[in-house]
C-alpha cells in the first residue's frame, strides 16, 4: 500500500506542477523552458527549513514565496524579450539554477540534501495534502480563468501589441502570469522534497523542465482538464515501462513526437475536434 | 602565457561550436524552428566518423561518409518531422524536435552500448609547436582549419552562385522568392542537407578531440548551440560566428577564473542572459 501512496502522491505533485506552468505557458502565452528551476527552489526552501525544525505546513508558503520572488524576476526579463527569445533565456534560467546549486555548500553543492524529515502527518497525510493543493490550484486556475485577468492572459498570448493598443497593462499581466506559475511550481517543489526526502540538482535540471512543458502542450496548452489529465498518466508512464526498463526513455521521447506529429492540439483539441465532429454528424 | 594558450583553446572549442551551430541557424533563419534533434546528428557523425575509421583506417574516408549520410537524413527529418509541423505554432515544432532527440540518444545507447566508441589508432594525435611555446594536437589544429574552410566554401556558395542567391532570397521573404520562380522546397532540403553535414563534421572532430563518442554527447552543445545562435540574433550567420567564438573564449576564461562560483555550461548562459537584457535582439540583428 506504502507504494501506491507514493505513486499517488507523485501524481498530485506533478498536476499542481503542470498546472503552474500551464498559467503561464497555456493562459498568457509566455513559453518557459525553465520551469524546473522554481520547482527546485521550492523543494530546497522546503527541505532546508524543515530540515530546520519547522513543520511541511509551514515551510509551503516561504516555498512558494521564495519561488514567486524569482519567478517575478524571471517575469522581468519576459517583458524584454519575446517568443523564441523567451523560450531561450529560461533554458538559460534552467542552466543557471542546476550551475548555481552545484556550487554552494549551504545547498549540498553535487550531492544534494539528504535526510529530509518526512512529513509529520504521515504518508497518507502527504497525499491528501498534495491532492488537496492540486485541487485548490485548479480551481484557481478555472477562476482565473473565467475572471478579468483570464481575458487579459488570453488577449496577450493572442496578440500582445493587440492587447496593448485594447488598453490591457500588459507587463503587469505577465507578471502576474509568471508570480502565480511560479509560486505553484514553488509549493510542488516542496512537496516533492518530502515525498521523495532527497534532493539534488540533476532533480531540477533541463531535462524536468521540458518534461512538464510536454505534460502541458501533450494536454492541451490551455485546457485545465486536459493538463490535469496528462500530468497523472506521464508522470507514471516511465513507472508502467519499469517493465521494458531499457527502453523506457526511447518510448517516452518517441511518444512525445508522436503525440505532436499527429495531434499537435493536444488531448484536449483532439477530444474537441472529435466533439464538434460527432455534433456536425447528428 | 596562460592567456595566450586560453585564448587558444577558446578558438579551437569556439570553432566546434560554429560548425554545429551553423546548421542550427540555417534551418532557423528558413523554416523558424528550434531544431533541437540537430545534436542528434552531431552525434551521429561521431559514431559513423569512429566506425568508418575503424573499419577502413582512412579519417578522410570517414569524415566524408559522416558528412554524406547525416546530411541525407537531415533531409528525411526534415520531410518526415518538421514538414507537416510548419503551419503549427512554432512550440509544437520544438517540442516534437526535443522528443525526437531524447529518442535518438536511446536510440544510439541501445545499437551502440552505453559506454561509447573509441579510436582504435586516433589519428591525428601529434603535438605541434604553433609558435610562443604553445602545444596543439593536430587534431585541434584541423578543427579550427575545417571550420575555417567550411564556412568560406558556404560564403562563397551563397554569395556567388545562383543557388546561394536562391537561398537568400527564400530566407530574406519565402513568398516573394517563390513567385520569383524560386522552389523552395528544394532549398528547404538542401539546407537541411548541408546543415547536417556540418554537424556531422563537428561530430567527428569532437570524437577526434576526445577520442571518444557517447550517445549522449550530443546533450550540452545542443542546448548550448541553441544559446549560441539566439546570442548571435536568430538566423544571421555572422552573429552565429561571432557568438560561437566568443563563447568559446568565454568559457575558456570563465572555467579557470569563475569556476568556483558556477560550472562551465552556466557560465554560457549566465552570459547569453546578461547580453540579451541588454541586447534583446541578439548581438547582430539580420543579414
Amino acid at each position: 500500500m506504502a507504494y501506491e501512496i507514493i505513486i499517488a502522491t507523485t501524481m498530485a505533485i506533478a498536476v499542481l506542477f503542470a498546472l503552474s506552468l500551464n498559467v503561464i505557458t497555456g493562459f498568457c502565452g509566455q513559453i518557459s523552458l525553465g520551469h524546473a528551476a522554481f520547482y527546485g527552489i521550492g523543494a530546497y526552501t522546503g527541505a532546508l527549513l524543515t530540515k530546520a525544525g519547522l513543520p511541511l505546513i509551514a515551510a509551503l508558503a516561504p516555498a512558494a514565496l521564495s519561488a514567486g520572488a524569482i519567478g517575478f524576476v524571471v517575469g522581468l526579463a519576459s517583458l524584454r524579450v519575446r517568443h523564441d527569445f523567451l523560450a531561450i533565456t529560461t533554458m538559460g534560467v534552467s542552466f543557471l539554477f542546476v550551475g548555481v546549486v552545484r556550487k554552494q555548500d549551504v545547498l549540498g553543492g553535487e550531492i544534494g540534501i539528504s535526510g529530509i524529515p518526512a512529513a509529520e502527518f504521515g504518508r497518507p497525510g502527504l497525499l491528501a495534502l498534495a491532492v488537496g493543493c492540486a485541487v485548490v490550484f485548479a480551481l484557481l486556475a478555472l477562476h482565473i480563468r473565467r475572471s478579468w485577468m483570464g481575458f487579459a492572459f488570453e488577449s496577450i498570448a493572442d496578440d500582445e501589441d493587440t492587447a496593448r493598443i485594447l488598453g490591457i497593462d500588459v507587463p503587469r499581466f505577465k507578471l502576474w502570469a509568471f508570480v502565480i506559475g511560479t509560486a505553484g511550481a514553488g509549493v510542488a517543489g516542496a512537496l516533492y522534497a518530502h515525498n521523495v526526502r532527497y534532493i539534488g540538482p540533476d532533480s531540477f535540471g533541463f531535462v524536468e523542465s521540458v518534461t512538464v512543458l510536454a505534460m502541458v502542450i501533450v494536454g492541451g496548452i490551455g485546457s485545465v482538464w486536459g493538463v490535469v489529465l496528462a500530468a497523472a498518466v506521464l508522470s507514471v508512464l516511465p513507472l508502467w515501462f519499469q517493465v521494458i526498463d531499457d527502453y523506457k526513455l526511447l518510448m517516452y521521447g518517441a511518444l512525445l513526437f508522436l503525440a505532436m506529429r499527429f495531434m499537435p492540439d493536444g488531448v484536449a483539441g483532439q477530444v474537441a475536434r472529435w466533439w464538434a465532429a460527432s455534433r456536425r454528424g447528428r | 602565457m596562460l592567456f595566450a594558450e586560453l585564448v587558444v583553446q577558446g578558438v579551437v572549442q569556439g570553432a566546434i561550436y560554429a560548425l554545429i551551430a551553423l546548421g542550427l541557424t540555417l534551418v532557423y533563419g528558413l523554416l523558424r524552428i528550434l531544431h533541437v534533434a540537430h545534436a542528434a546528428l552531431f552525434t551521429l557523425g561521431g559514431y559513423v566518423g569512429v566506425l568508418v575509421t575503424n573499419h577502413t583506417g582512412s579519417l578522410t574516408l570517414a569524415l566524408g561518409a559522416a558528412m554524406l549520410g547525416v546530411g541525407v537524413l537531415g533531409m528525411v527529418v526534415y520531410r518526415l518531422a518538421y514538414r507537416p509541423l510548419l503551419e503549427r505554432p512554432p512550440f509544437v515544432a520544438l517540442i516534437a524536435s526535443i522528443g525526437l532527440f531524447i529518442a535518438a540518444e536511446e536510440v544510439y545507447r541501445i545499437v551502440f552500448g552505453s559506454f561509447g566508441l573509441s579510436f582504435v589508432s586516433p589519428p591525428l594525435q601529434q603535438q605541434v609547436d604553433i609558435g610562443g611555446g604553445i602545444l596543439l594536437s593536430q587534431a585541434r589544429i584541423a578543427v579550427v582549419a575545417m571550420a575555417v574552410g567550411f564556412l568560406a566554401l558556404l560564403a562563397w556558395l551563397s554569395g556567388h552562385t545562383r543557388t546561394g542567391v536562391a537561398w537568400r532570397a527564400t530566407v530574406t521573404d519565402p513568398k516573394m522568392a517563390e513567385s520569383c520562380g524560386i522552389d523552395i522546397e528544394k532549398v528547404r532540403y538542401l539546407n537541411f542537407f548541408i546543415g547536417s553535414a556540418l554537424a556531422a563534421a563537428a561530430g567527428v572532430m569532437v570524437a577526434l578531440l576526445n577520442n571518444l563518442v557517447e550517445p549522449t554527447m550530443g546533450a550540452v552543445p545542443s542546448y548550448k548551440a541553441l544559446a549560441i545562435i539566439v546570442l548571435g540574433g536568430l538566423g544571421s550567420v555572422r552573429g552565429t560566428l561571432l557568438a560561437a567564438l566568443a563563447l568559446g573564449v568565454i568559457e575558456s576564461f570563465g572555467t579557470v577564473y569563475a569556476g568556483h562560483l558556477l560550472d562551465r555550461d552556466a557560465l554560457a548562459f549566465a552570459f547569453l542572459i546578461a547580453v540579451l537584457m541588454l541586447r534583446p535582439q541578439g548581438l547582430l540583428r539580420g543579414a
